[in-house]
This record gives C-alpha cells, sequence and structure tokens, in this order.
C-alpha cells in the first residue's frame, strides 16, 4: 500500500514549494479565510469573549476578589429598585434626547450655512470640524475651567451682557444646570459630525431638482420642505442612528465634567457602571448596569442593518 | 458679483459666526489660561478674555519640569504608533477579502465586522479589565497595545472596504490575466489605487487612539504607564487644589499631536467623514 501511494503524493511535492503556495493563495476560498482570520481571533477574544463575560457577570454575585455564585436576574431587579439607577436611567434618556435634538437642528442649519458660497471655505470647515478631533478628556477640561464655580467664564460673559444676575448660576453644582453643561459639552462635541455628514448629503442632491422646483414657483423656505429634507432623510436615519448609541454610551463628558454628581443627577450607563464595578467593586452589578445599553444597541444594529446597508449595497 | 449676491454671502457669514464662536471659544479660552501668570488668572476682578498683565511660559515649564507629561506623553505616541500599525494591516487584509473574494461565511463576517463596529467600548470595560488580569498586563501599557485594535480594526475595515469596492474588479483581473498572481495583483495594483483610503484609516486609527480615555482609564493607573489624556486629568489634580494653568497647558500639549495630522490632512477627515467614519 504505502510503496504504491508514494508516487502519487510525491508527484505535487516536486514542483517548487514556493509555487505551490502561491498556487493555493490564487483560490478565493482559501485566501478569503486566510485573511480574515487575524481580524477573526482579535474580535473572538477581546470582543465576544468579554461580551460573554459581561453576561454571566451580570447574573451573579461577582465581586472584586471573591469568588462568584450564579444570581439569576437579581442584578437587574435589585438596580431597577435603586433611586440612583433609576435617575441614572432617567438621565441617559433626557441626555440623550435633548442632545441629538439639537444636534440635528444646528446641525441641518450648519450644513445649509456651510453649503453657500464662502469666502475661506476651507478655513471655515476646518474650524468647524476642530472640537471633534481634538481629545474629548482634554477639551472637556477646558469646559470645566469654562464652568468653574468662582472664574467661570461664561458667567463673566453673562453677567457683562446683563443676561445673568451676579454671581451666576453654580453650573457643575446644581441639578438642573449640571445636566445644562454636560448636554451643552456634547452638543459642542458631536455638532461637527453632523453639520459635516449631512452636508455630505446636501451636496449630493441633484441641482436639477431646485430647478424644477424653481420653475414651479416654490419658495426657499418650500424648497427646504419638499426637496431639501425628503433628500437628506437616508443620511439624517443614519446620523441619527449612530449618534444615539454613542451619546447613549458617552462616558468622557460626564467623567470629566461632573463624576455623575451633583447626588448622581447627571449620570450615565457607563459612569455609573464604572463607579459599581470599579470603585465599589460590585463587578457583577456593573456589568448588569452596561447591560442595560444591550436593547438599544440590537434596536440600533437591526434598524442600520435594514435601512443602512440596504442602500450600501 | 451683483449687490445682491454680494449682501446674501456677506450675512451668510454673519450666520456662520456664533457657530464658529462656539466651537472655537474654548480652545481660545483654554490657551488665554495656560499662558497667563497666576497673579491674573485668580484675579476675580480682571477681565477673563485677554491677558493684560502680560503673557508666561511659566505653567508649560512647569508642567513639563515637575510632572511627568513627557512620559505620559511618549506613553501615547508608543501605543497610538503600535495599535494603529497593527491594525490596518489587520483591516487592509480583512477588508480586501471581504470585499473582493467568494468564501464560506463572507456575507456573516462582513455583518459581524458591522456589529462590533457599533459596540461602545463602554459596554465592554468591566470583563475587558478581568481578561487584562489573567493576561497579566494590569497597569501596562501593553494592555492598551492590545485592546485598542478591538474598536480600530471593525473601523478601518468598514472604512476600506468601502473604498476598496470603489477599484474595479477589471484592473485586478487585467493583472492577473498578464500573469501576476492575486497576492501580486493586491499589492501591486489595488492597494496603491485605494492609498487615499489607507491614508484615511492610519489618520482615523491614529485620532481614535489617540484621544481613547475609558480604556486607559481603567487599564493603566501608574504614573509611568498611563497616557497623555489620563495623565493630564486625574494626576494634575491633587486633592481640591486645582492648578488650572497647568491643566490647560496640559490640555493643550496632549492635543498637539492630533492638531498637527489635522492641520496637514484636513481633506482626508472631511472625506473618512463622510465616507462613514463615525467614532
Amino acid at each position: 500500500m504505502a510503496i504504491g501511494t508514494l508516487p502519487a503524493r510525491a508527484a505535487p511535492a516536486r514542483l517548487p514549494w514556493r509555487t505551490r503556495v502561491r498556487e493555493l493563495l490564487d483560490r478565493e476560498r482559501i485566501l478569503g479565510p486566510l485573511f480574515i482570520t487575524p481580524a477573526l481571533i482579535l474580535l473572538a477574544l477581546l470582543v465576544a469573549y468579554p461580551f460573554v463575560m459581561a453576561l454571566y457577570f451580570a447574573l451573579s454575585n461577582s465581586f472584586i476578589g471573591r469568588p462568584s455564585q450564579f444570581i439569576g436576574i437579581t442584578n437587574f431587579i435589585r438596580l431597577w429598585d435603586s433611586d440612583a439607577f433609576r435617575q441614572t436611567f432617567q438621565n441617559a434618556f433626557v441626555f440623550t434626547g435633548i442632545s441629538v435634538a439639537f444636534k440635528l437642528v444646528l446641525g441641518i442649519s450648519l450644513a445649509l450655512l456651510l453649503s453657500q458660497q464662502l469666502w475661506f471655505k476651507r478655513v471655515i470647515r476646518g474650524a468647524v470640524l476642530l472640537p471633534w478631533v481634538i481629545p474629548t478628556a482634554l477639551s472637556t477640561l477646558g469646559w470645566w475651567w469654562m464652568f468653574n464655580s468662582l472664574y467661570s467664564v461664561v458667567n463673566w460673559t453673562g453677567i457683562a451682557l446683563g443676561i445673568m444676575d451676579p454671581p451666576g448660576p453654580n453650573w457643575l453644582g446644581q441639578k438642573y444646570y449640571a445636566m445644562a453643561a454636560v448636554i451643552t459639552v456634547n452638543i459642542w462635541r458631536g455638532l461637527p459630525f453632523f453639520a459635516i455628514t449631512i452636508l455630505a448629503g446636501l451636496v449630493a442632491i441633484p441641482k436639477e431638482l431646485y430647478e424644477a422646483a424653481q420653475a414651479d414657483g416654490a419658495g426657499p423656505w418650500s424648497r427646504f420642505w419638499y426637496v431639501t429634507l425628503p433628500m437628506l432623510k437616508p443620511v439624517l436615519a443614519v446620523v441619527v442612528l449612530f449618534s444615539t448609541i454613542f451619546t447613549f454610551s458617552d462616558f468622557n463628558i460626564v467623567y470629566v465634567l461632573t463624576h455623575g454628581g451633583p447626588i448622581n443627577s447627571t449620570h450615565l450607563f457607563a459612569t455609573y457602571s464604572r463607579m459599581i464595578g470599579l470603585e465599589s467593586g460590585r463587578i457583577g452589578e456593573g456589568a448588569a448596569v452596561s447591560l442595560y445599553l444591550f436593547p438599544l444597541l440590537v434596536f440600533v444594529v437591526w434598524a442600520q442593518l435594514r435601512f443602512v446597508r440596504k442602500q450600501a449595497y | 458679483m451683483s449687490r445682491r449676491a454680494l449682501s446674501t454671502k456677506v450675512l451668510m457669514h454673519v450666520l456662520l459666526l456664533p457657530f464658529l464662536v462656539f466651537a472655537l471659544f474654548p480652545f481660545y479660552h483654554m490657551t488665554m489660561t495656560s499662558l497667563k501668570q497666576d497673579r491674573e488668572l485668580y484675579d476675580r476682578y480682571a477681565v477673563p478674555l485677554i491677558i493684560k498683565q502680560g503673557p508666561t511660559l511659566d505653567h508649560y515649564t512647569k508642567l513639563l519640569r515637575e510632572t511627568e507629561f513627557l512620559t505620559w506623553t511618549k506613553n501615547s505616541l508608543l501605543v497610538t504608533a503600535i495599535a494603529t500599525s497593527a491594525s490596518v494591516v489587520i483591516a487592509t487584509i480583512a477588508a480586501y477579502a471581504l470585499s473582493r473574494l467568494k468564501f464560506l461565511g463572507v456575507n456573516a463576517f462582513g455583518t459581524g465586522i458591522f456589529v462590533t463596529y457599533l459596540v461602545p467600548t463602554s459596554l465592554l470595560f468591566l470583563p475587558l479589565a478581568q481578561v487584562i488580569n489573567w493576561l497579566g498586563l494590569a497597569d501596562s501599557k501593553w494592555a492598551l497595545i492590545v485592546t485598542y485594535p478591538t474598536f480600530l480594526v471593525p473601523f478601518c475595515t468598514w472604512l476600506l472596504m468601502g473604498y476598496f469596492r470603489t477599484v474595479p474588479k477589471e484592473v485586478e483581473e487585467c493583472a492577473m490575466v498578464d500573469g501576476a498572481t492575486r497576492m501580486q495583483a493586491l499589492w501591486r495594483i489595488v492597494l496603491p489605487i485605494a492609498i487615499p483610503g489607507l491614508v484615511c484609516a492610519i489618520l482615523f486609527a491614529f485620532t481614535l487612539s489617540w484621544n481613547e480615555f475609558i480604556y486607559a482609564l481603567t487599564f493603566t493607573s501608574s504614573s509611568e504607564q498611563i497616557t497623555a489624556s489620563v495623565g493630564v486629568t486625574s494626576e494634575l489634580i491633587r486633592g481640591d487644589i486645582y492648578f488650572w494653568g497647568e491643566l490647560m497647558a496640559g490640555a493643550i500639549l496632549g492635543s498637539v499631536p492630533i492638531v498637527i495630522l489635522y492641520v496637514f490632512f484636513l481633506d482626508y477627515y472631511v472625506s473618512g467623514l463622510t465616507a462613514g467614519a463615525v467614532k
């Protein structure tokens, strides 16, 4: 047997080794899986596996440096019953709702302005985009200083313009003002993304549509309402979906500006999860907090796959 | 230009002004603060918008001499450089396979990449901290080098898939008919055409890892291991005494690498943003 099969095996081996490798690499069915293997291993080990761990943590009474037991959905129920978590839950919706609404309206306005004939077009676009590229944690430090209780330049300006009574609000120390402050910074940092993406959508609208509308006697407002907005709809959907998920899961701004305070009034899922999971060591409960983000993530992924990718292909 | 057109144009600039002030004022104020003498900085009756008593570089020299700022910056550079290069290589071959080759599971993996692209880092930092412990990388900048690709690879893959699709298949097929192997066609034909996409991927990966905060804050803590963002936000604040001048100087210097890239590659940032770079 062995003697009989040997020549058959030896035949391809006579080809130089490099040629054989090259031939294998030319086959899509081999090269394809080979090319995605590094990414696959990385994502399996450091995304999929931690995700499963997060699920397990959330269902256990895991505590730093102590063996843990399975306790079912007790963490989720206990969280739901706690005032601090309810506050966080409510904050997340207020923060996201108001921020995204402002970013959308201001983003459309800014994009419309940027699409006009402008002097120094490049410089203006560069300036508008700047807040988005600078490290958020560092630029938020600047805002922290601007909202400082003693030296706030915001209050100084407000008083100088006669809008505020001295000494002006203690931005980061009062409940609603603190929320207003974190929302302001979020709008500041997220607006460029909205404006530039919507601008790209605006530029892509065929000029003929406007000419036709004008010929039919449409004024600027109805041209915006009946041509621009419907044509922008897909872009707006993408931008709002992306922004919703990243605003909901925001961490940097709240952590630097208020640390969730005063009295939890600005905590979001991410900052609260860090406080419970790392600062208090209750990993199980902390993981459960961030998993409350999960239904929203599933919805956004579903919506994106349904609406967005259809257009991409 | 008619008078009417000119006045419309002027009006547009006037309307843009509040947006520009909103976008730029924080940077202006940070710069002013970092250049002011403490005497003026903490004078409650001084005008905060301008420097009257002469600028000083004291805060910058203090930051560089008396804190570990340069170490943090070096850490940031090292982490960013390694994570970015590794991620772009991994993402390039994955994106090529996903956009060009037919094989079992290609669609499922493409969807998987898109889903992980949407997963926010704040969802996974707790369990990842455990994985980091098991890997023996706790409180080491290598923890960041290992974990940053988890968001960089999906991001770059997604971005590059778009660019690879714009390279006509025929170009590659022509080369292969002329006797080039697929690897040669990729290396000599497809990649050179996709260079704008690669530049974009590198820029965004660099920016994302330089700006990353929550992993850096969670996985590293000692002064020799932390990155610039974490160092400036946590090490410069001791107790209740804030050194605002140094803080602002640190925030500005920590942004310098990004600003330099930004000034030179502005158009790539804009085009990358419109090509679907969102994080």
